[in-house]
């Protein structure tokens, strides 16, 4: 039963990562594009992390989920919110979302990342309630391992931040303030400790060292994400209406944000020099390393090039951020669900330990498809935005180039990320495709 | 080192360290909201402004420009649009003709959708447009292009 919750869970995932990739086309306005852009992103992720959450729990506290149904119950009815939020934003205009579903009585929508009708929202915090009773039961009732404590602290943070965003007061400086409460706390925050339990967990089943010994890293490497994460949050408080002291502040602690992420890269390929098993499924723990390796490249080095505050004066709010949102959301988020969804699917589908040896080269090939046209999406995107910055901020009024005359400049950039999207686009199709491959068995 | 340094120190360190940055990060929050006053101006805050920001919101516009350098990249930056386009004795004109001209329809250029606002709403947006340009950010945006 909870292997049949975690399938499909999976298969979703599946399905909504096809559209990730999706490409702004003429029909669609740019904002409706990016908001299901974004949003289809956060939804799958929320929905990896879930799967994982459903898979892992139970199996290292040594007992069955509380109730399978509540988890299924519970699927669907975020399937469905999903779905129809989306086909909201697609549907009809915005703010005709925003008037159907009463925005004026509680005003939420309208703000980045944080789209969603109100009521979505509240459906969200219902299924994140229920979710967190379903597992703490699970945990309660069962072994406490280190895993378990370091994910549901991350989910149960998850859901506590959320809760920030029913915050919209009128003065935009307090508004923007605190959004970050949500944004940051979520990406460099808890989700760290969510991604540090998948990979500790993914470790242990693929290399077969000691618990204690992955644990204790675990431990550490968390503890550096949050020591420097949350006061970190800083360097999006550098252009607000706030003190300068967050300038100071901001750029020593953020300027530490890599090194978990450092430590992480380190641990994963120690861990796997030092194993005790040729675990049989390789796919797996090349998604192990490559998330790891990504992630310190996504979140810590294009993370580290613009958050030091005088850097970031110049390049704030330019093609540098969606640069390193770009290579971090990948690396960190996406890498980490497609690791534990590698190492789970094949048991899962009652294949064994791994996919046959076929369809293993298959998903490699997705890897590295993806992975390499991100590195270049990335690329492209911190050239155009070393430009931008070159062309409209760096100079004086007057005689910077305006928004729309730099933008027709950085035109280059622009196709090349395109095309570099395709290649990511064809990884994606080579990754799902892996899944339909199994061994053709003798009769 | 891994014989003497142990899990339990490690997780020690972890919820110590954690909880401790947590509460000096709540310190530093509540001064900060002490001291925005001085620089958000909320005292200009006005019935028009507070609906101007509604409509900002019910029409996505974060969802192509950035406003205090947060939002899309896809348009410019709007928290200094009202200086840049006219100020105090230009910019409510500017910006009428310009919401009602969308979408200028130039071939290959973005275009911005028509939002079928009324004169009353962009006369709010205005407003709310002009609230943000006296935001102290810092000294942000760096110049007049955002």
């Amino acid at each position: 039963m909870i292997l049949f919750v975690g399938q499909i869970l999976f298969g979703l995932l599946m399905g909504l990562q096809y559209v990730i990739g999706d490409i702004v086309g003429g029909l669609i306005p740019f904002n409706v594009a990016r908001m299901v852009h974004t949003n289809l992103l956060i939804v799958w992720l929320l929905f990896g992390f879930m799967g994982a959450a459903y898979y892992m729990v139970p199996e290292e506290a040594e007992t069955e989920l509380y109730s399978p149904k509540l988890a299924m119950v519970l699927f669907w009815i975020f399937a469905a919110a999903g779905v129809a939020t989306i086909l909201g934003y697609l549907l009809v205009p915005y703010s005709t979302l925003a008037h159907f579903t009463m925005n004026d009585l509680w005003p939420t929508m309208g703000r980045e990342f944080l789209e969603q009708p109100t009521i979505t929202k509240i459906g969200i915090v219902v299924v994140a309630l229920g979710f967190l009773f379903n597992l703490g039961m699970t945990v309660l009732k069962g072994r406490k391992t280190a895993i378990n404590m370091v994910l549901m602290t991350g989910l149960i943070g998850l859901a506590v931040f959320f809760l920030f965003a029913f915050y919209n007061p009128t003065n935009l400086a307090l508004d923007k303030y605190f959004w970050w409460f949500v944004v940051h706390l979520w990406v460099e925050g808890v989700w760290e400790l969510i991604m540090g339990a998948i990979l500790a967990y993914v470790l242990i089943k693929v290399t077969g060292v000691d618990r204690e010994v992955i644990e204790k890293w675990l431990y550490v490497i968390i503890a550096m994400a949050l020591i420097s994460g949350i006061l970190g949050t800083g360097h999006h408080f550098y252009w607000l209406m706030t003190p300068e002291y967050w300038q100071w502040v901001g750029s020593v602690f953020s300027a530490l944000e890599p090194l978990p992420f450092f430590a992480m890269v380190l641990y994963a390929f120690n861990m796997v020099n030092r194993r005790r098993r040729e675990h049989p499924n390789k796919a797996a723990t090349l998604w192990a390393l490559g998330t790891a390796v990504m992630a310190f490249l996504g979140a810590g080095v294009w993370g580290f090039l613009h958050t030091l505050s005088f850097v970031n004066y110049y390049t704030h709010g330019s093609q540098i951020t969606a640069a390193h949102g770009h290579m971090a959301f990948y690396g960190a988020y996406a890498m980490i669900v497609m690791t534990i969804m590698s190492y789970a699917m094949p048991k899962l589908r009652g294949i064994g330990e791994a996919n046959c040896n076929k369809s293993q080269v298959v998903e490699m090939w997705g890897f590295w498809l993806m992975t390499v046209a991100m590195v270049f999406i990335t690329l492209f995107l911190t050239g155009a935005g070393i430009l931008q910055v070159w062309l409209q901020r760096l100079p004086e009024s007057g005689e910077a180039l305006s928004f729309m005359a730099t933008q027709d400049k950085l035109a280059i950039f622009y196709w090349l990320r395109e095309i570099a999207g395709v290649i990511f686009l064809l990884g994606l199709i080579a990754y799902i495709y892996s899944f339909f491959i199994t061994e053709k068995k003798a009769v | 080192m891994s014989e003497s340094f142990t899990k339990g120190m490690a997780r020690n360190i972890y919820y110590g360290g954690s909880i401790f940055f947590f509460l000096i990060f709540l310190a530093l929050t509540f001064h900060t909201t002490k001291e925005m006053p001085k620089r958000d101006h909320r005292e200009n805050i006005t019935e028009a402004v507070e609906r101007g920001k509604e409509l900002w919101e019910e029409n996505n516009c974060i969802g192509c420009h950035t406003l205090v350098g947060e939002g899309a990249y896809f348009a410019p930056e709007l928290m200094n649009v009202y200086n840049r386009r006219g100020g105090e004795a230009g910019f409510k004109a500017f910006f009428n003709g310009w919401m009602k001209a969308q979408p200028l329809n130039i071939p290959g250029r973005r275009q911005m959708p028509q939002f079928h606002l009324t004169d009353q709403e962009i006369d709010d947006l205005a407003e709310f447009l002009k609230w943000t340009s006296e935001l102290d950010a810092n000294n942000w945006p760096p110049n007049i292009e955002g």
